[in-house]
């Protein structure tokens, strides 16, 4: 009865276009928090792994799931505009991976550091860039969160260093951000993003060296989706236990698909880290609908099965949903209403980063090149 | 008048003592740079001085370490990154270049980098192919970045000091025959902060027959060449570049316009290379009515260095082919 009432009023709310408090069923009804089975963590040259249960309250889960549905509605607007050849060039679609971001998040805090490689919008929105930032770069404007000079793989918030094109080159950069929290003493550390498929690049390997030689505060996460553009991890890597390629390093291997497994892994790590241990290596298996970039449809190497099954079955939004549905953590109709924020929310944004201007021409006069004295204006 | 003589290598490592305990957010790091006091001595005593913290010895890993230096900068600190020669940077050229000097600009101004890479370049002497190339050009190619090519102790002084101070990525290309030559420097250049603005050229020497462009080493043997041609009554005005980029052409269109000919002289290879790019200034300037002949380009010989003392040494620009080039542009 009081489901049938608060339903007939939260209706007449909505028709008049204002929002009214419904009093019929109150916050007090929902189940502050919950605590949850989270899959164990294989470890390497660990005593220990993360906890085998997480604690969620209602606020954090309301959060997680804005966050999530916000990235996936955006990397799929995304993909619409790019058809639509409104965002030309590279486009790395997040979609599938939201665990990742947004359980990385939820374990670290906005003054510890953050670099990953180009499949980076995700992380732009966690690390504090706006979705109408985001999409106004994609489109390449002047509102554009590097007004138009960076597009999908360059985009910078503070303490989040992009965004990184060239394959493996951000993990250095990661060990150097994070040799800067230590020489500068703020108990800062660095979460340094790469895939399957740059894990085996040299450079990595130089930097597991280094940050282990020098106990940097450093978090290693391999976010393995299982394929590195189109060669499947078998076909790549000799080793794809990629949580102990770091060898002299310890490692965790996380289900990336559960935002709550993510988060208390890396509080795990992070918790290593700032008690001087040194760095940490995180493997997060997780999975990509899309293909690897807009021009690639993503259904050569891979069956349309596969992509059905972990939509289906592993769907990180959905986990979460379901976990809090049936804790009775939130309503169907509150996590309905957030989808409708959130898809407002792109669609602004959407509007914005197409009818927003080109950033202007002048940019490119600057400088004393003697060649822009012989460019035709015309 | 006080003078004193310091070697370039002396005046990098005060430049480097000075700015170290100006700003601890300088440090140095590269293979042998602390225990070792450096492959070529330029940093000897800073280990002892300022600890582990701020002179990092490396691995012989230099993708790795210039990423960390490039990363290290982004986040705050102001990195000395120490090529043993510039040759192994191209282990890392990845990372000077995507990294370090296209990220402030892909970034519309955001994040910057202010990390130094120093280190010897170009020919030295009987190390072969591999470890005898010059990097001007290639460097000096790319947007982003700051080069520099200092030939005496005092520009090795100001200019360093000047590189660690700049906010952007800056590429120091020093020269390991130039070490141990020692220059008369000035009171006021023994300053703390005495500093040489990057991207203006020196006039070395004055004269009004021919202008002879030129950088780091090569300096010297345009002095010695122009001391030559004085006895001959030719009077050359010899230009010490001092930045590779940005190019201070006006400097030399100055010079062209008051001497109507020119000449470059470089070690490094001549396709694609400093020399063409000062021509090409030239032309597209003033500067270009007033030249009475060709301007010409003495590079080094384009080849991978030999070994035998006899092919390295006529493989570089000597003496006699400057003043064979002088002479020959004005015709005399």
């Amino acid at each position: 009865m009081l489901a049938i009432i608060s339903n007939v009023l939260r209706g007449t709310a909505s028709r008049n276009g204002a929002r009214v408090v419904v009093s019929a069923r109150t916050y007090a009804d929902f189940t502050p928090q919950a605590s949850f089975d989270i899959k164990k963590c294989d470890v390497h040259k660990l005593e220990e792994g993360p906890p085998l249960q997480a604690v969620l309250t209602r606020e954090e889960g309301l959060q997680y799931y804005r966050t999530m549905q916000t990235m996936r509605r955006m990397e799929l607007k995304s993909d619409q505009l790019y058809k639509q050849k409104i965002i030309r060039g590279f486009c790395h679609l997040y979609d599938g991976q939201e665990a990742c971001a947004v359980g990385i998040e939820a374990g670290i805090n906005l003054t510890d550091h953050l670099i990953t490689a180009y499949r980076a919008h995700g992380y732009t929105l966690t690390r504090g860039g706006t979705v109408r930032e985001i999409m106004a770069e994609l489109t390449g404007r002047r509102g554009g969160i590097a007004k138009g000079k960076g597009g999908s793989m360059h985009m910078y918030t503070k303490h989040f260093y992009g965004g990184n094109g060239i394959v493996g080159a951000q993990v250095p950069l990661g060990a150097g951000v994070a040799l800067a929290c230590k020489y500068l003493g703020k108990n800062e550390l660095c979460v340094c993003l790469y895939g399957d498929g740059a894990a085996n690049q040299g450079q990595i390997f130089e930097t597991y060296n280094m940050a282990s030689l020098w106990k940097l505060p450093c978090i290693f996460i391999c976010e393995n989706n299982k394929y590195g553009m189109g060669t499947s991890v078998e076909r790549a890597a000799a080793s794809t236990d990629y949580f102990k390629r770091g060898d002299f390093i310890p490692g965790l291997r996380v289900d990336g698909m559960d935002v709550l497994c993510v988060r208390e892994a890396t509080k795990f790590a992070a918790e290593h880290c700032r008690s001087g241990k040194g760095p940490i290596l995180m493997e997060l298996q997780t999975y990509r609908y899309h293909g690897h970039s807009m021009s690639d449809p993503g259904i050569s190497y891979r069956t349309r099965e596969e992509i059905q099954e972990v939509r289906s079955k592993s769907d990180p939004i959905s986990m979460l949903k379901d976990r809090m549905l049936s804790n009775n953590m939130a309503s169907v109709e509150e996590l309905k209403e957030i989808d409708v924020e959130v898809r407002k929310e792109i669609e602004d944004a959407a509007q914005f980063a197409t009818t927003d201007p080109e950033p202007p021409l002048d940019d490119l006069l600057r400088g004393t090149n003697p060649w822009t004295k012989l460019k035709s204006v015309s | 008048m006080f003078y004193i003589r310091v070697t370039v290598r002396d005046a990098l490592n005060q430049a480097m003592d000075e700015e170290l305990e100006r700003d601890e957010r300088v440090f140095l790091l590269g293979e042998e740079v602390a225990q070792y006091d450096g492959a070529y001595k330029v940093s000897r005593g800073l280990w002892k001085k300022y600890g582990d913290k701020r002179i990092i010895d490396t691995p012989i890993t230099e993708m790795g370490f210039a990423g960390i230096a490039v990363g290290a900068a982004m986040a705050g600190l102001r990195p000395i990154c120490e090529f043993m020669t510039f040759n192994f940077s191209m282990q890392a050229i990845d990372q000077v270049i995507n990294s370090a000097a296209k990220t402030y600009y892909m970034s519309a101004g955001r994040q910057s980098v202010p990390i130094v890479f120093r280190g010897p370049n170009g020919a030295s002497a009987g190390v072969a192919a591999q470890h005898s190339q010059c990097f001007a050009a290639w460097y000096g190619h790319c947007p982003g970045l700051k080069v520099v090519s200092p030939w005496s102790a005092e520009d090795a002084r100001g200019l360093l000091k000047s590189a660690i101070r700049d906010d952007n990525p800056v590429v120091f290309l020093e020269n390991e025959l130039m070490y141990g030559v020692p220059f008369e420097m000035s009171e006021e250049s023994q300053s703390k902060d005495f500093l040489i603005p990057i991207g203006k050229a020196k006039i070395e020497r004055q004269g009004n027959h021919i202008t002879v462009v030129s950088h780091s080493r090569m300096v010297s043997l345009c002095l010695d060449a122009a001391a030559v041609l004085a006895k001959e009554g030719i009077e050359c005005e010899v230009i010490n570049m001092r930045t590779i980029r940005p190019l201070d052409a006006e400097a030399i269109e100055t010079s062209v316009m008051k001497t109507n000919h020119l000449i470059t002289v470089e070690g490094g290879w001549p396709q694609f290379g400093v020399g063409g790019e000062i021509l090409a200034r030239i032309m597209e300037g003033p500067a270009f009515n007033y030249l009475d002949a060709p301007a010409v380009r003495v590079t080094g010989v384009d080849i991978p260095m030999p070994y035998a003392k006899i092919l390295e040494d006529n493989s570089v620009p000597q003496i006699k082919d400057i003043i064979f080039s002088v002479k020959k542009t004005l015709n005399a």
